[in-house]
């Protein structure tokens, strides 16, 4: 694949990831204006950018478990996302939460996937989605607790890997168009222009 | 084994009514398996038939699918409900996932504590009225077509019927503001294969009542 058309995909990709859009199914939709459309909904963009740069499985069979595996991530970034606008005390709490399902509900999914065929992708031979998103889940879980790998010997080989792809490297260096941790101002921006999260709860 | 679908949910709506609708739309014919009891769930999560734990799970074509958007996504693409081409698909998935939003408030309704129930219906209601249904109304007004998307049934029109059926017990004039979409509901549930679904006897399955949702919890909590 074309290295120009890999960056873009890529870069947008991840700033679609939980950073740059605030809820996933709040209605607080973050909108991208691609090949002349203007798209709203996360997973709809990521389907689609998906399809597009060929990164969604070579028949129906790898978009399915693509599908599956997303949706996965998609459940267990979904605890983080909260994270920010909660209280301390219920931080506390949500990271535990978290923590408690990564390791016993996904982490071991994936690492049973990757033991059981022994390849460097997730599905099929080459490079899809469900790669990216994993990788995205579990620095997001790191963040949370950095030593969470150590039970996953598989997925520190792949998050090894993963991360060394050339387009993915560049992402992943200061400067890119990765967004950082929410703090308290991107916490206050959003509560601002949205009018909401101001009273949510832990899981 | 029989060759069809295989459905393993409890014995209500929740998140698995739309892969019913999608299948029915589709003219599949699928068999269920309801779980009763907690050990009902416990048995599938032993025998590591349940990728994530969780259910929906659906047999089918020697896979055991998990994840509600990826059944559904295998389902409308293998019987052609998901538009012609890339864009045709990335409108239907837009439309789809602002109906998955509010699917999931008219869902989580029953199960709201008594003290936040009426701020939970104002919330639905007003959702449906003034962000979702005058979306889908303004773009039957501007193409002036019979579909949502592309001049053929696709899942878009399949799981707004299903939406807007569901809004309409919590209120049935909901659709006053909307001619066009009241048109669109008797067009789509005239298609014979929904008009079949939608009578009595076929595997839709009712609303949930009050006094089911704490069996409801008993197997999932």
């Amino acid at each position: 694949m074309e290295e120009a058309r890999w960056n873009r995909f890529v870069g947008c990709w991840l700033q679609l990831g939980s950073r740059w859009i605030p809820a996933v199914s709040a209605g607080a939709h973050g909108m991208v204006e691609i090949d002349g459309m203007k798209m709203v909904q996360t997973r709809a963009i990521l389907s689609y950018i998906a399809a597009k740069y060929n990164l969604y499985g070579k028949d129906l069979k790898e978009r399915a478990l693509i599908d599956m595996y997303v949706g996965g991530t998609d459940d267990l970034m979904g605890f983080i996302l909260m994270f920010p606008f909660l209280s301390v005390e219920d931080k506390e709490k949500q990271r535990a939460f978290i923590v408690q399902k990564a390791t016993s509900r996904y982490f071991p999914v994936y690492e049973k996937v990757l033991k059981d065929h022994g390849q460097d992708f997730l599905v099929g031979s080459n490079f899809t989605w469900a790669d990216v998103h994993l990788l995205e889940a579990i620095l997001m879980v790191e963040e949370k607790k950095s030593d969470v790998l150590s039970g996953f010997p598989q997925l520190q080989a792949f998050k090894a890997r993963i991360s060394s792809i050339p387009t993915i490297k560049k992402f992943l260096e200061p400067g890119s168009q990765r967004k950082p941790v929410p703090d308290d101002k991107y916490v206050e921006t959003v509560r601002r222009v949205l009018r909401m999260y101001y009273d949510v709860k832990a899981n | 084994m029989s060759g069809k679908p295989k459905l393993h949910y409890f014995n209500g709506r929740g998140r698995m009514e739309t892969i019913r609708w999608l299948l029915a739309a589709a003219g599949v014919e699928f068999e269920e398996s309801y779980l009763e009891k907690k050990e009902d769930l416990t048995k599938l999560q032993k025998d590591g038939s349940l990728l994530f734990q969780q259910v929906p799970m659906v047999e089918m074509d020697g896979m055991k699918l998990v994840q509600t958007r990826a059944i559904a996504n295998y389902i409308a693409t293998k019987y052609n409900l998901c538009g012609k081409d890339l864009k045709e698909r990335a409108l239907i998935d837009m439309y789809v996932e602002g109906m998955f939003d509010l699917n999931e408030l008219l869902m989580t309704y029953v199960i709201q504590p008594a003290d936040k129930k009426e701020q939970h219906f104002a919330n639905m209601m007003d959702k449906a009225t003034n962000r979702y249904f005058p979306v889908f109304e303004k773009v039957l007004k501007d193409h002036g077509k019979d579909f949502l998307v592309g001049n053929q049934l696709s899942r878009a029109d399949v799981q707004l019927l299903e939406l807007i059926l569901m809004a309409e017990e919590f209120k049935p004039d909901i659709l006053a503001q909307f001619p066009l979409l009241q048109r669109f509901k008797a067009r789509i549930s005239n298609i014979p294969t929904i008009k079949k679904f939608l009578q009595p006897g076929s595997q839709r399955k009712p609303p949930v009542r009050e006094e089911d949702v704490a069996k409801v919890i008993k197997i999932f909590y």
